[in-house]
């Protein structure tokens, strides 16, 4: 390394939000005094995306409440802030991070923490197609909202999951026609259940919304460079003034493929492929939706796509890289072992869910109310409880079923604990 | 150490209160965020910033 030639050693992370930004905060509070060079391609300053299929596209928050710091605390950090700069290139052998700026900037670091997220999936045929929308940024949430702000439209969502579900609530809420296109019988049954799954199609369509089930979505109808509609497995077509893709995303580590990461055989197939660090190869951490890692206490590989887990995995990286590059000085690294948790908002439910759902064996659904839906469930795998969801609960209570998962309970323990918890 | 909360923006995700329990708490009815102790003594402090940087809905402020 050639830590001699520059002033202060340099820490790099790529991607300013969620995890970068925990990431940079997170070396700063632990004590790196050394440069920390954040680095993301959209332009605005760190945003939290949670509120764009909620507060933002229903018109109640402005784009600057999202604002996850406010510029006095972005400053106090003293970071060297390159915003609207794609990181282009890595070279983990030799640590060099080359920027997409005019002129191909090249930065020797100590250490880099990629945080460059997940990129939208969408449909063959929707590019440049108008009102086509995705819904990932800030500029995508503004762009839909406008879309939205003429009453009356119809809006087609395709994928049953937590983004489609949320953005079709709010469009309801706005009073426009809206269709929700799945492949499932379920609003995001893939990762609750079909019993779950099925109470939310329920309560989707008491709202007033259309659920087009059991049908694949095939291509996008345009007439004249607009969207008409969109085309379903069977030849039926949705039609539809505006179509939002909510159909999944691939992680964002193109940029990292090349000679250096073959060298060092980093695995990109799914996300950057992480150890129970963080680490991908010395000096190189991963964190957020980009990173798939081991989770030592699960025993098994993660990657997830939660706002949790986003900060939680930012500050862990940020330590970890500590670790590694001064023990004496920042300590031993730790393995990242959290309890995963999301929560979404759709309509007036919020759903808060504990540890890990998806691909469960079994589950174990209490009903506690139907208008509004209220309920508690239990979620496990190969014996043991792995996850919770409440709906409506108070949170004390919420709290109590986390402590059934945080450590899996063996699963009949885990339903008597249930028991007592709504019922208590 | 000064503490602020934004109540509209807490989702009620209670990471907080795992965190620093001795500093935040919920309300029952919807799991928004209660400040027990704006001005916290140094024991906390680290367990309040660590609360504020993985607060999933940067509703925590703090001042220092
Ligand atoms: C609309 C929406 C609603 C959501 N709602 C919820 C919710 O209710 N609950 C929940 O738990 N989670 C929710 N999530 C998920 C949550 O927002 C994500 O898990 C979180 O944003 C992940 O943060 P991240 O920093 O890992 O990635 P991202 O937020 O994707 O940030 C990555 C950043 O890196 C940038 N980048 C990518 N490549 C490069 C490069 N080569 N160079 C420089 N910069 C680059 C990207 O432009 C982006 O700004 C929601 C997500 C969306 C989109
Ligand atoms: S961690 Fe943040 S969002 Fe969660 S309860 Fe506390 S303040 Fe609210």
């Amino acid at each position: 390394m050639s830590a001699a030639h520059t002033p202060r050693p340099r820490i790099a992370v790529v991607g300013a939000a969620a995890a970068g930004l925990a990431a940079a905060e997170g070396l700063r509070r632990l004590g790196w005094d050394g440069e920390i060079t954040l680095v993301g391609d959209e332009p605005h300053p760190p945003y939290d995306r949670p509120p764009l299929s909620k507060h933002v596209l229903s018109g109640s928050w402005e784009p600057e409440r999202t604002a996850l710091r406010d510029a006095g605390q972005l400053t106090e950090l003293g970071l060297d802030l390159r915003l609207g700069t794609r990181a282009v290139a890595y070279d983990p052998e030799r640590r060099a991070l080359t920027l997409g700026d005019a002129g191909r900037t090249v930065l020797r670091c100590a250490g880099v923490i990629v945080a460059t997220g997940v990129l939208p999936r969408t449909l063959p045929g929707g590019d440049g197609v108008e009102g086509v929308h995705v819904l990932r940024t800030l500029d995508d949430a503004l762009a839909l909202r406008r879309r939205l702000a003429t009453p009356g439209r119809r809006l087609a969502v395709v994928g049953g999951g937590v983004l489609g579900a949320e953005a079709a609530a709010v469009a309801r809420a706005l009073g426009h026609q809206v269709t929700l296109v799945g492949t499932e019988d379920t609003v995001m049954g893939r990762v609750l259940g079909p019993e779950v799954g099925r109470l939310l199609a329920d309560v989707h369509r008491a709202q007033g919304v259309t659920l087009r089930s059991g049908q694949a979505v095939t291509g996008i109808r345009a007439e004249a460079g607009r969207a008409t509609g969109v085309v379903l497995a069977n030849g039926t077509v949705v039609e539809a003034d505006d179509v939002l893709l909510a159909i999944g995303s691939v992680p964002a580590v193109d940029w990292l493929r090349g000679p250096g990461a073959e060298a060092v055989g980093l695995d990109l197939s799914d996300g950057l492929r992480c150890d129970e660090f963080c680490a991908a190869a010395p000096g190189l951490y991963g964190a957020g939706d980009v990173a798939r890692w081991y989770h030592p206490g699960l025993g098994r590989e993660l990657r997830i796509e939660h706002r949790m887990n986003a900060s939680e995995q930012g500050l862990a990286a940020a330590r970890n890289l500590l670790a590694e590059l001064d023990p004496e000085r920042f300590g031993e690294r730790r393995p990242f072992t959290p309890v995963p948790y999301f929560w979404s908002d759709q309509y007036d439910l919020k759903l808060q869910a504990h540890g890990v759902l998806a691909g469960a064996d079994r589950t174990e659904v209490r009903v506690l109310g139907k208008d509004p839906l209220r309920l508690a469930a239990l979620y496990g795998t190969a014996g043991r409880a792995t996850g919770i969801l409440t709906i409506g609960l108070p949170p004390r209570r919420t709290r109590s079923l986390r402590a059934l998962i945080a450590t899996p309970a063996p699963w009949p323990e885990a339903i008597t604990g249930l028991t007592e918890t709504v019922e208590a | 150490m000064q503490i602020t909360i934004d109540e509209a923006k807490c989702c009620g995700a209670g990471q907080c209160v795992l965190v620093a329990p001795e500093v935040f708490d919920q309300r029952d009815e919807d799991g928004i965020v209660v400040l027990l102790d704006a001005t916290p003594d140094a024991g906390q402090h680290a367990a309040v910033r660590e609360a504020a940087t993985i607060c999933p809905a940067a509703a925590i402020q703090v001042r220092e």
